[in-house]
């Protein structure tokens, strides 16, 4: 217990500094875009959050695939509550997109393929979720909550590629090599900050469903 | 008697029923009529403009009715403890699934056989040199609504909120079907000058076939008890 909630300060206070760190660069010391202007800057949080809500669903799915293979209540809980982190994170990733969007596009939604498909997730996400408020035998919920894991991560590349030949007009997505280093080098320490943010608000939340699933034991057992 | 044998005979029992009730079909044909009459009090008279959205307005009509026979799927055997019967009987547990799959196909294209021609005649759209592609279509599509309803379905049976739970899960899944036969149905009804609609066929078929191969393997984890 004491190594634990030493991880998990240590996590908090690394993902702090690093936020911090992070958003002072990003707002105050990178040169803001030429074309853009400081409206560019909200690029560091998008991204990084776009970037974590995929990767948080892509741990759903690997630890229903776990669960379902293996049946251990602990993937259980990891992929519940990587699903409810990267629900947070698709939410932050739509509206600050949308922030941007309003002064660069002029209007705060287009019919994109990646908007679209974002919001997709998030609702294949929410359902997930609700599966799980509404399911209420503990074995059930897992096995279930699992195989929806799994359908409704294998269906986003074909969401994304139906969505893509719906609406051919999008622009490419900027390689490493077609943006400036100091932009770079901006974006990948707010990645580093927002995967520390993830994690510790995993190791948090999967303590959390611990003690809940503790609790829903002992209440069966008294009743 | 092979799994095959025994989803047929789980075909044969629903349609029965559903033949000497007709209790499925006539409430699916009449909420079809009825979404497709709301769909042309909201957008106006406008015959062109309804031409324009017919293939939306179709398979928005068809996926909110076949969302009705779906949630009926395994009601139907709830009720005299039907499901605990079939899980009991020895052998795969697929073949219920393919037999619930085959039903639900059968009854949901008879009913398309009528909404079609009917929205034909409410938007004044000559459907008769477009048969061919509109059968394709519809067949294809319904099978791929088909293959995530049933499993949905399944998954939602013995849920508290299953009327709300199973679209829930079920629409965003379907994104892909209905973009698919949606774009078809509008290309082909517009005479398909370029030959697009086949590429919206051949993304209706790949997630047929992909969607067959999940749902068959993961089936029985969803059936367990």
């Amino acid at each position: 217990m004491g190594v634990k909630s030493n991880i998990e300060k240590v996590l908090g206070i690394l993902a702090l500094v690093t936020m911090l760190v992070g958003s002072y660069v990003g707002l105050a010391i990178v040169p803001a875009d030429a074309a853009q202007g400081n409206v560019q800057r909200l690029m560091y949080v998008h991204v990084p959050a776009a970037w974590l809500a995929f990767l948080a669903f892509f741990v759903v799915f690997v630890m229903s695939v776990l669960y379902l293979i293996q049946r251990d209540d602990r993937w259980d809980r990891v992929a519940a509550s990587s699903a409810e982190i990267g629900v947070v994170f698709t939410v932050l990733t739509l509206l600050l997109g949308m922030m941007w969007g309003k002064p660069t596009w002029g209007v705060f939604w287009t019919w994109d393929p990646r908007l679209t498909t974002t919001a997709i997730l998030l609702a294949i996400y929410v359902g997930y979720g609700a599966l799980r408020s509404f399911a209420e035998d503990g074995e059930k919920r897992a096995r279930w909550s699992a195989i929806v894991g799994v359908i409704g991560f294998a269906n986003v590349p074909i969401v994304y590629m139906s969505v893509t030949w719906w609406r051919t007009l999008h622009q490419p997505p900027s390689s490493p090599r077609s943006v400036d280093p100091d932009i770079l080098w901006t974006l990948m320490l707010n990645l580093a900050a927002f995967t520390l943010v993830y994690l510790y608000l995993m190791v948090r939340r999967v303590r959390y469903a611990k003690l809940e699933g503790e609790l829903e034991k002992r209440m069966a057992y008294n009743a | 008697m092979s799994v095959l044998h025994r989803a047929w005979a789980i075909v044969w029992k629903d349609l029965l029923i559903e033949a000497r009730t007709k209790q499925s079909f006539n409430a699916m044909v009449f909420f079809a009529a009825l979404v497709l009459f709301i769909f042309s009090f909201a957008l106006g008279p406008d015959t062109e403009l309804l031409q324009e959205v017919a293939g939306g307005l179709l398979w928005v009509g068809i996926a909110f009715t076949g969302l009705l026979s779906l949630s009926r799927t395994y009601q139907n055997e709830e009720t005299s403890g039907g499901l605990e019967g079939l899980r009991a009987y020895p052998g795969d547990s697929r073949a219920i699934y393919l037999g619930k799959l085959l039903g639900n196909i059968v009854l949901l294209l008879l009913v398309e056989a009528v909404l079609i021609p009917a929205a034909g005649i409410l938007f004044q759209a000559n459907l008769w040199p477009h048969a061919l592609g509109l059968a394709a279509v519809s067949v294809l599509g319904t099978i791929g609504f088909s293959l995530v309803g049933t499993f949905y379905s399944a998954l939602t049976v013995n849920l508290r909120a299953r009327e709300v739970m199973l679209p829930l899960l079920l629409f965003p899944a379907l994104v892909p079907v209905l973009l698919g036969a949606v774009n078809a149905t509008t290309l082909i009804l517009e005479g398909d000058l370029m030959g697009e609609a086949v590429v919206w066929l051949r993304v209706l078929g790949a997630f047929d076939i992909i969607f067959f191969v999940i749902c068959i393997w993961i089936f029985p984890i969803a059936l367990e008890e």
